[in-house]
């Protein structure tokens, strides 16, 4: 079946078969491969994007729901990669594998547009739902605060 | 960058017998800048010195890291050490991933040994280039190469006359390669222990396509596969309903496993779940349980001896008390965040083998034997791999698309789905340690550590021979091999990570038997240990160990605190938990880490690893299991196999001993103190001693 999709501000057209989750129509059919598969049943964030400004997994959204929706992956996230939350993840030099991190950057930007002034305890919950295989997690929550202090300069 | 190594370069440095060319097998994306660079260095014409270095005449650098990148930062770290003696600003330096060659000494990620075992190698690498400028530049000026010195790839000599590295280049390349260079003092390193950022960080933040998965050519057929339980074999499948589907080309058996070809990953993720599989030989016998009691009755009797000396059943007779414990820890899975995958492309004369390997020769070796080929006629390229802890050291995902490819016909990306990444699991070993220690005149004099370890991998290493041996008058270790069939493999810091921990709260446990400060007790070990030939160091344990007590206040702080400290792959760490109490859950807060890795190369990848390694193991000790049932694995996916996550993370403090002694490795040492000096910091507060992971079961 054919579907439209705006991914990062352009428009798609894709023939995949009903139910296909939009991860992979992100990584199979558009080739932006920054958006991750991990677990597949939305257990460990590396596939996360945002969905009209929501940090949503896209394993467990299929094409049905993310047509005419407005999507943004890690690709799509600034045009030069210097959002403040990318600039604070090269700042605190965050990555070790760097596998999880396009999704760990992607739950970090959804949560400061919402809450740009967290306190340390509202940055725990709201990376909870992300998995960093090599437990970077002191310097992923160093970054989200930088980022914050970024965001409200 | 084959484009980089013209016909002209080849036939130079063929002549002169230089150690290397590489051969372009550049995997797109690879390419790391140390800064911005404001040329496509692409369009640039380099010239190859050696295997490692590549300049060109802008004064841009390239430097080929040997070795796999699994997040343990040795693609910064290892070109660092390059940059150091050639004397290169790092801001002009491209790092590139080099593909496996025989250029290169153990190209392997494993054991914590890629700066240790290449550092003096790199830094002759460095050198030796960059006193082949030099003496371009002296003969160009005609003076004596000791008249000369160079710095920031400038070339000075005693008049103050000055030369570009790029002036000098073309000349420079001509020239006989030396065997050998001098060397930097460490006081002049300059690079050498900068926080020097990871060098994919740009294409990390910006989702470029740089992991094995993200592999992609034309006409490739994507696959997943099907694991037979443990001990299993294949009996039958049908394949009628999977078949039907759109996108799936072909379902075939390879051996025991099946595989289903089709156009995209979801559909043969999709198609999988469609194939009726039918097993034969499932056996009730690999089972966690079963195994559980194995153990438990090896741990029983005298097993068999591995290292030992003194008396130890006659000073355990004698001794004024004697204290026992069993730690145990299950089964436990690799889980790189990045499943296992790999790209393979089979033709009837070569192989090209394109993915996440920590060790590409034995791939290349492994697929050659397999399909009878030359080795030769394999390549392999190395990507960035979402994590490693040791699962990619085996060579079974590899050889699988390979299989797959040979059998299909065409180049295949194999991805297994989460839940066969955890059936293909070749798990850390299930094991018990059975601790025991006798005491005399408040004396530790006795020290037993019995083993019982369900493992299949051969060879294993034992940490018999580290601390605590050398400080008791008797010392004996005995080790139990449960057999099974459930696949088991080397796992972030191996054996060390559960004797670490089994020795760690034991001497918690012996010290408050004593009634002394369990620092205290080891300073009085390691002073016995003294003068002794050992692997390891007495004096600099006890200095790690001095070094964090100063830092976490111990004894004087009001936080409820745990110690531990252990050495292993070459690696001092010593270290101390805080936790809180949160009702009756214990919470650990806060690590502090005392390292002595000899030189740090890199300080913000150095603390990376300490910050990584703790929290990988506060995470596993806690949470993590896996049980076998009938051979097959009953945690299939990070619903039931549990990680650590944001929230239950404390904050580590790293301190580096200073120190001028050679590098050692840090993907792993920090990892075995840390869920010690977690426990003992949780028996304090509770009374309980926690012996069994994971933790919270």
């Amino acid at each position: 079946m054919e579907f439209s999709l705006k991914v990062n501000q352009q428009n798609f057209t894709v023939e995949v078969d009903p139910g296909t989750p939009l991860l992979w129509v992100l990584r199979d059919e558009l080739q932006l491969m920054g958006t991750k598969y991990g677990c597949g049943i939305g257990q460990c964030g590396a596939c996360t994007v945002h969905i009209d400004g929501e940090a949503q997994r896209s394993c467990q959204t299929t094409i049905e729901i993310a047509e005419g929706q407005d999507i943004t992956t890690i690709e799509g996230l600034s045009d030069h990669g210097d959002h403040p939350v990318q600039e604070a993840w090269k700042e605190i030099d965050v990555p070790q594998c760097g596998y999880c991190q396009g999704g760990q950057m992607m739950t970090a930007s959804a949560f400061l547009a919402k809450n740009p002034s967290p306190d340390a305890k509202e940055i725990r919950m709201a990376m909870q739902g992300n998995i960093c295989r090599c437990a970077s997690y002191n310097r992923i929550e160093k970054a989200v605060a930088v980022a914050a202090e970024k965001l409200t300069k | 960058m084959s484009k980089t190594i013209n016909r002209r370069n080849f036939l130079r440095l063929s002549l002169l017998g230089s150690g290397g060319l590489l051969i372009g097998l550049q995997f797109a994306g690879c390419e790391s800048k140390g800064s911005e660079m404001p040329v496509d260095i692409d369009t640039l014409d380099f010239t190859s010195f050696n295997a490692y270095i590549e300049m060109a005449k802008t004064g841009h650098v390239i430097i080929y890291s040997p070795n796999p990148e699994i997040g343990q930062g040795v693609k910064t770290a290892m070109p660092m050490i390059v940059a150091e003696e050639l004397d290169v600003p790092w801001k002009m330096v491209t790092v590139k991933q080099a593909p496996l060659s025989n250029d290169f000494n153990r190209q392997v990620a494993g054991g914590s040994q890629s700066i240790r075992q290449n550092f003096p190698t790199l830094r002759n690498a460095g050198a030796t280039v960059k006193l082949m400028l030099m003496t371009a530049a002296a003969n160009q000026w005609k003076i004596p190469v000791s008249e000369c010195s160079a710095e920031d790839a400038i070339i000075k000599n005693t008049k103050g006359d000055q030369l570009k590295y790029a002036d000098v280049l073309e000349a420079a390349a001509l020239l006989e390669v030396p065997e050998k260079a001098p060397l930097k003092k460490s006081k002049d390193f300059k690079l050498i222990g900068q926080p020097i950022a990871n060098v994919d960080i740009d294409e990390i933040i910006t989702g470029k396509p740089i992991f094995g998965i993200d592999y992609k050519e034309e006409g490739m057929k994507f696959a997943s596969i099907i694991i037979p339980p443990f001990g299993a074999n294949l009996a039958t499948f049908d394949a009628k309903k999977a078949l039907e589907q759109k996108g799936i080309e072909q379902v075939v058996a390879i051996g025991d496993k099946v595989a289903i070809i089709g156009q995209n990953t979801w559909s043969v993720f999709k198609a999988k779940d469609l194939v009726d599989v039918q097993w034969k030989n499932i056996k009730s016998d690999q089972d966690s349980k079963v195994i559980d009691a194995k153990m438990d009755k090896a741990l029983s009797k005298k097993a068999n001896k591995i290292v030992g000396y003194g008396q130890y059943d006659k000073a355990i007779k004698n001794a004024d008390k004697v204290i026992s414990k069993t730690f145990s820890s299950p089964y436990v899975a690799h889980a790189t965040l990045e499943p296992l995958c790999f790209f393979a492309d089979v033709k009837e004369k070569n192989v090209r083998l394109i993915g996440p390997t920590q060790v590409p020769k034995d791939s290349a070796t492994t697929v050659a034997k397999e399909l009878g080929i030359p080795v030769e006629n394999i390549t392999v390229e190395m990507t960035r791999m979402g994590g490693g802890f040791g699962r990619r050291l085996s060579t079974d995902f590899t050889l699988e698309a390979a299989l797959i490819s040979a059998k299909i016909k065409a180049p295949v990306k194999l991805v297994h789905k989460r839940e066969d990444d955890m059936d293909s699991g070749q798990f850390r070993p299930k094991v018990k340690y059975q601790m025991t220690a006798g005491i005399k005149n408040n004396t530790l004099k006795a020290f037993q550590i019995r083993e019982a370890i369900a493992q299949n991998f051969g060879l294993r290493p034992w940490n018999a021979n580290f601390f605590p041996k050398g400080t008791t008058d008797h010392y004996n270790i005995e080790s139990a091999l449960i057999e099974t069939e459930i696949s088991t493999l080397w796992w972030r810091a191996p054996i060390s990570n559960m004797v670490g921990f089994s020795t760690g709260c034991f001497l918690d446990e012996v010290a408050e038997e004593m009634g002394k400060d369990v620092i205290d007790l080891h300073h009085e070990m390691l002073d016995v240990a003294t003068g002794k030939k050992l692997p390891y160091a007495p004096k600099r344990m006890k200095e790690v160990i001095d070094l964090v007590k100063e830092k976490s206040n111990w004894g004087k702080s009001d936080k409820i605190q745990g110690f531990a400290a252990y050495f292993s792959h070459n690696t001092y760490v010593a270290e101390v938990c805080e936790i809180e109490m949160r009702g009756d859950v214990p919470v650990p807060t806060k690590v502090f880490a005392a390292v002595d890795c000899g030189i740090v190369i890199n300080i913000s990848g150095a603390k990376a690893q300490v910050e990584g390694s703790i929290l990988d193991a506060l995470g596993h000790s806690r949470n993590s299991e896996i049980s076998i049932v009938k051979g097959k694995v009953q945690e299939q996916n990070f619903d039931t196999y549990k990680l650590g996550r944001m929230m239950d993370t404390p904050v580590v403090e790293t301190y580096f001993v200073d120190t001028n002694a050679a590098p050692t490795g840090l993907g792993e040492p920090a990892y075995p103190p840390a869920a010690a000096a977690f426990a003992n910091a949780v028996k304090k507060a509770t009374g309980k001693r926690w012996t069994n992971h994971p933790f919270l079961a």
